[in-house]
């Protein structure tokens, strides 16, 4: 290895090589072993974001990620610093979302002997990462960096750590510029086997009742384009889970919305019917699929997967596709239009059989959109962002009852629009997400739709966004209770309803008045529209209060372990005494 | 009992990386050994558990997953060598002394250490062969027992696939002014 440019400290190393990462902007809190590092940043063109608690860095560089495809970085302090990362590694984790955590660590020298603020950061977050590092000395430093961001962005992506002890940020060394990357290792499978897929788009062809189940991957691996022509080479009905929605634009006629336990009746009823499942780029969730038994029972199943591991983890499929899903998607759309001639018009009176059924299940239970006289219902609520954002702004959201109302009629035009925490689920993630998400993305209307419960765990990210000026339109869905474990209290506890009331809320527009923004409370449906046209129309940060029906549920459900097609469609009718 | 043989990288963590594969799912590891390669930078390593074979394939798959694994092969149901070591200590009287040393010699084993108070034998074999020897020798008196674990032998040619190394992206240099 050559060494070359000048001198530097460890710190200024890991700022040339995250500028050559091409990072501009970073999440991240300080603290006593970071000095350094923060000191060498004071003079770096790289912009930090000083959060207001490090989960919120995580999730706020999540926000980042997500919202551009691109790596999202944070960083904290040895100790407590990093613990507090954890869950927004977790979240990245299961989400699959490239991040790159550098945490300061105590001093070589002292480590293992509990020092101040030390904290086994590696062992800690080794099974909350996709893989970590710990630095042992500055000539080492820039082949991780580069390292640590191929692993996070490659493959199956994720969060990959970097654990750096104090005297590596303040040791002597150079830059040395990292011409390859050997991880032998580090298997990925991209190409996808030829035969398998062509045996996959015979298969597409002959189907009487195919269904196109788009994941998350699909928007990981950029497939978004390939997604669309598949749809439209063959007239696919497709849903696109939590994780994918955007991927094919929700308002392309053939988007048969979101399945799963709360999806809509046409997505759960064609899982279940199709003769032929064609899942691309997701893990079979159990969230999505329900009871296993009964998923997609008359079907046989082509899966595309980058992670060898998810192949056959949950539903063993008919044809494994091993590989990266927009090149694969490129090849099976190259096949298919190949064997277009020969098979398009067999099976097309099935076809329209098929797509006439599907049709029918739209009309027959579409999501409830239902409005009250002098009550904002949540639905109501999801149509007038939907209406303001037309398929295009950034909307981001918590855990729970909003988050569903949002992925069911909020329409997302392209992929990178909707931010959530699919696998983990982790409460407060919505705020500091709209943060990292409206960094990257300036020129973007952002929503940050969060629950009343959610939106309270990251409120002191306030701050963060009133000293940024950024004109995040956060809009609270405020029931007064944790609105889905009171949904679950209601219907599966005989409404015994035990620690879900919030009944204290702070007042909107002084608390927003507090940070130096501008806020409202509002409980009337005649208000609504106004009020977010108001909230829009503000050049800087909005916070709306928005008082919903207490008692709704989200409907269609699929109970735990039930199967998806045993949905339950709405509230249980009063029983008529006659 | 199932075998899994494991080619890692020899660093530090990789082995809690390999196990937490496992204790994540609540599964206990039977016995383990792990020791250099040829090639230094490597280790070989044996796990023997008790999964379910759904579960172990899963398991093996997020072996192979791990960054620091190279391979990690089920033996189970493929033709391997598997042998494991046991240092036995067993205290007997005086007169049993010939028969315990005949018992010995039929396991192929090897007295190590020899006193007034009984013999330190070693044999190895196949873990099952060795739970015999164990009891033979418990018959004749307290015992000691230290065991290896298995350590185990693929004999199909399996070809280790390995990535190769790939060009890092290109970079532009963030600082051209002196900086210190």
């Amino acid at each position: 290895m050559n060494e070359s440019g000048k001198l530097m400290n460890g710190a200024e190393v890991l700022l040339e090589c995250l500028a050559r990462e091409g990072v501009d902007c970073f999440f991240g809190y300080p603290g006593g072993v970071t000095l350094p590092f923060y000191d060498a940043l004071f003079d770096s063109h790289i912009r930090h974001v000083l959060v207001r608690h490090e989960e919120n860095a995580c999730f706020a560089a999540e926000g980042y990620a997500r919202s551009t495809g691109k790596v999202g970085v944070c960083c904290a302090t040895s100790g407590p610093g990093a613990t507090n990362l954890v869950t927004g590694l977790v979240d990245a984790m299961m989400d699959s979302i490239p991040i790159i955590a550098i945490t300061g660590q105590v001093t070589s020298k002292l480590i293992g002997s509990d020092a101040f603020q030390e904290a086994d950061t590696f062992g800690i977050t080794r099974p909350a990462t996709k893989h970590n590092f710990m630095v042992k000395n500055v000539q080492e430093l820039p082949q991780i960096v580069h390292e640590a961001f191929y692993i996070a962005s490659s493959g199956r992506p994720g969060p990959v750590l970097i654990d750096i002890p104090k005297d590596v940020f303040q040791a002597r060394g150079h830059y040395t510029p990292v011409d390859t990357i050997h991880l032998p290792g580090y298997k990925v499978f991209t190409e996808g086997h030829a035969g398998q897929i062509r045996r996959a788009a015979q298969l597409i062809w002959e189907a009487e009742r195919p269904f196109v189940y788009a994941g998350g991957g699909t928007v990981l691996g950029k497939a978004s384009e390939e997604l669309t022509e598949l749809v439209e080479l063959v007239d696919l009905p497709a849903v696109c889970t939590l994780m994918a929605l955007g991927s094919l634009s929700s308002s392309h006629p053939n988007f048969i919305s979101m399945p799963g336990m709360h999806g809509s009746y046409a997505a759960n009823m064609g899982m279940t019917e199709c003769d032929l499942l064609i899942a691309l780029g997701t893990r079979f969730d159990d969230r999505v699929t329900g009871q296993l038994q009964a998923f997609a029972r008359h079907a046989r199943v082509i899966h595309v997967d980058i992670d060898p591991a998810e192949v056959g983890k949950n539903r063993v499929p008919d044809i494994p596709i091993v590989g990266d899903v927009k090149r694969v998607l490129q090849k099976l759309n190259k096949v298919l239009t190949e064997l277009e001639p020969e098979f398009k018009p067999k099976q097309a009176a099935s076809r329209a059989q098929w797509w006439s059924r599907i049709r029918d299940w739209q009309t027959e239970h579409p999501y409830d959109r239902s409005r009250a006289e002098d009550e904002i219902k949540p639905q109501h609520l999801m149509d007038e962002i939907d209406r303001l954002s037309g398929g295009q702004a950034i909307v981001t959201a918590d855990v729970g009852q909003h988050q569903m109302w949002a992925a069911q009629l909020v329409r997302f035009n392209e992929p990178h629009l909707w931010i959530n925490s699919g696998g983990l689920g982790a409460m407060g993630f919505g705020l500091p997400a709209a943060l990292g998400a409206q960094m990257a993305r300036p020129d973007k209307l952002v929503f940050a739709i969060c629950g009343d419960g959610g939106f309270q765990m990251s409120i002191p990210e306030l701050a963060t966004i009133a000293s940024h000026a950024l004109p995040i339109k956060i809009i609270v869905m405020n029931n007064g209770y944790l609105g889905m474990v009171r949904q679950w209290q209601t219907l599966f506890y005989n409404n015994r309803l035990s620690a879900v009331e919030l009944d204290c809320f702070p007042d909107a527009e002084k608390l927003a008045g507090a940070y130096g923004f501008k806020g409202r409370t509002i409980d009337k449906p005649w208000q609504l529209a106004q009020a977010l046209e108001e909230a829009v129309k503000e050049p800087g940060p909005y916070l709306l209060n928005v008082k919903v029906t207490r008692d709704e549920n989200v409907y269609p459900m699929v109970p735990a372990g039930g199967a998806i097609h045993e949905m339950v469609l709405g509230p249980p009718q009063p029983v008529v005494v006659a | 009992m199932q075998t899994i043989s494991i080619l890692l990288e020899n660093k530090p963590g990789a082995l809690l990386r390999v196990t937490g594969v496992l204790s994540a799912r609540g599964y206990n590891i039977e016995s383990l050994t792990v020791a250099k390669t040829l090639d230094p930078q490597l280790s070989r390593m044996t796990i023997v558990v008790d999964v379910e074979e759904r579960i172990r394939t899963q398991v093996v798959k997020q072996i192979n997953k791990l960054i620091n694994v190279l391979q990690a092969t089920d033996l189970t149901d493929s033709p391997a060598v598997i042998r494991e070591m046991v240092l036995v200590r067993v205290r007997c009287h005086q007169e049993s002394r010939t028969t315990v040393l005949k018992e010995a010699e039929i396991f192929h084993s090897r007295v190590v250490d020899s006193s007034t108070e009984g013999f330190a034998i070693e044999a190895t074999g196949d873990p099952e062969k060795l739970d015999e020897f164990i009891e033979v020798m418990r018959s004749y008196g307290e015992i000691d027992v230290a065991r290896s674990g298995a350590i185990a032998m693929s004999l199909e040619s399996k070809k280790l696939r390995l990535q190769p190394p790939v060009a890092a992206p290109a970079t532009t240099p963030a600082f051209t002014e002196p900086r210190l």
